[in-house]
């Protein structure tokens, strides 16, 4: 058992130092008991995602006040890729260009906030923790209890809000585009059809029913996990690459081959990285836009 | 509790490698077809690749979602 194993700095135990850093700020200092528990609010996680909002939004209307229509400068055509980029995707998958004027800069947005979202798991794991350390010990506070989790998207509820968020606006298009009595009727007879023999059209009709929740339910579940499973799962095991540095115990051959490991294998998981966090801020964009265009397809 | 965590750990195990088998397969057929498709027609190799990011980011999707549950699983009980 890792618990046991008496790593880092004497005091700290290895169970101890994960347990700490997967611990949110959220003012009780225990963990969420249940997955939904509007009771809890986990400031750390709501300050890095105002804070990565505030950001991304600052530096894309910098490139837009700074634009101009001669030859673009390297910040302006990097940003002019990326718009163009989500614009081509959002232009295949939804074909309304009234409903595009909203979904794709949605899509932008999307992509840019989670993307520096996820890109908060490449700073030094300890880096921003041991300053709120600091801070929160500065404020006459005991700094053991000094939690703070810098990857917003390791939190379940900061993505499943989002993948809620993303169902609404679906449920909105449906509505919108196929009209309430249109949307109704598609609601009963797909994906399995209707048919002459009233008793049989019941039957069918919740059938489908059933079918259409079930998919809702198994997009925006999946939707919102998909994103804290990756993120969660790395953040861990930037954590337990950690460990292996921190198992320094002088200049014996254990400790410098742990710290040669720690070494290759935080080089090659931080590599590794950099293509899950650009691959699941393009996966969750791409899926809003495909749940989206889906709303506007009528069976 | 020693019987609790020697199960947790088996089904931790067992849910990340019955999951990393499924994906791995996909993953592997899916890349196959790719290279095929894309050592036909070259031209298609852009517009499939967008395809096969998305795909492999769906296929993933299933075991990184049991990896979250199960890594969880394992925080929770080893760190109590």
């Amino acid at each position: 058992m890792a618990a046991e194993h008496d790593v880092a700095q004497h005091t700290v135990t290895a169970g101890e130092y994960i347990a700490h850093h997967l611990t949110f700020l959220n003012g009780t200092g225990a963990a969420q008991k249940n997955l939904v528990d509007f009771g809890l609010i986990n400031y750390d996680t709501v300050f890095w995602v105002v804070f990565l909002a505030v950001l991304g939004g600052f530096v894309l209307w910098l490139a837009a006040r700074r634009a101009s229509s001669g030859v673009p400068g390297r910040f302006q055509a990097a940003v002019e890729l990326l718009v163009e980029m989500v614009g081509d995707q959002a232009k295949g998958l939804i074909h309304s260009a009234e409903s595009r004027k909203f979904v794709a800069p949605l899509g932008l947005t999307i992509f840019v906030w989670v993307f520096l979202m996820n890109a908060m798991d490449f700073l030094p794991l300890d880096l921003i923790p041991r300053i709120w350390e600091g801070l929160y010990a500065g404020m006459g506070h005991d700094p053991h209890h000094a939690y703070m989790r810098v990857v917003p998207t390791a939190d379940i509820n900061a993505t499943m809000g989002m993948s809620v968020t993303v169902l609404l606006i679906c449920l909105y298009y449906n509505a919108k585009i196929k009209g309430i009595g249109g949307w109704a009727h598609e609601l009963v007879s797909a994906p399995f059809g209707t048919s002459k023999n009233p008793i049989l059209a019941v039957v069918l009709g919740l059938v489908n029913f059933a079918m259409q929740l079930i998919e809702f339910a198994a997009k925006t579940i999946s939707h919102g996990m998909r994103l804290f499973g990756n993120m969660f799962a790395g953040e861990l095991i930037f954590m337990l690459i950690a460990l292996m540095g921190a198992a320094w115990t002088g200049a014996n051959l254990p400790s410098i081959l742990l710290f040669f490991g720690h070494f290759v294998a935080g080089f090659a998981w931080a590599v590794f990285h950099i293509l899950v966090v650009v691959l699941q801020a393009f996966i969750f964009m791409m899926l809003t836009l495909v749940y989206v265009g889906q709303a506007h397809e009528s069976h | 509790m020693e019987q609790v965590y020697g199960l947790v750990a088996l089904a931790c195990g067992l849910i990340i490698g019955l999951g990393a088998i499924g994906a791995c397969i996909g993953i592997a057929l899916m890349g196959g077809k790719y290279l095929e498709a894309s050592a036909r027609q070259p031209e298609l190799m852009n517009a499939l690749q967008v395809k096969m990011f998305l795909l492999a980011g769906l296929i993933d999707a299933a075991f990184i979602i049991g990896t979250g549950i199960a890594l969880w699983f394992a925080t929770s009980t080893f760190l109590k």
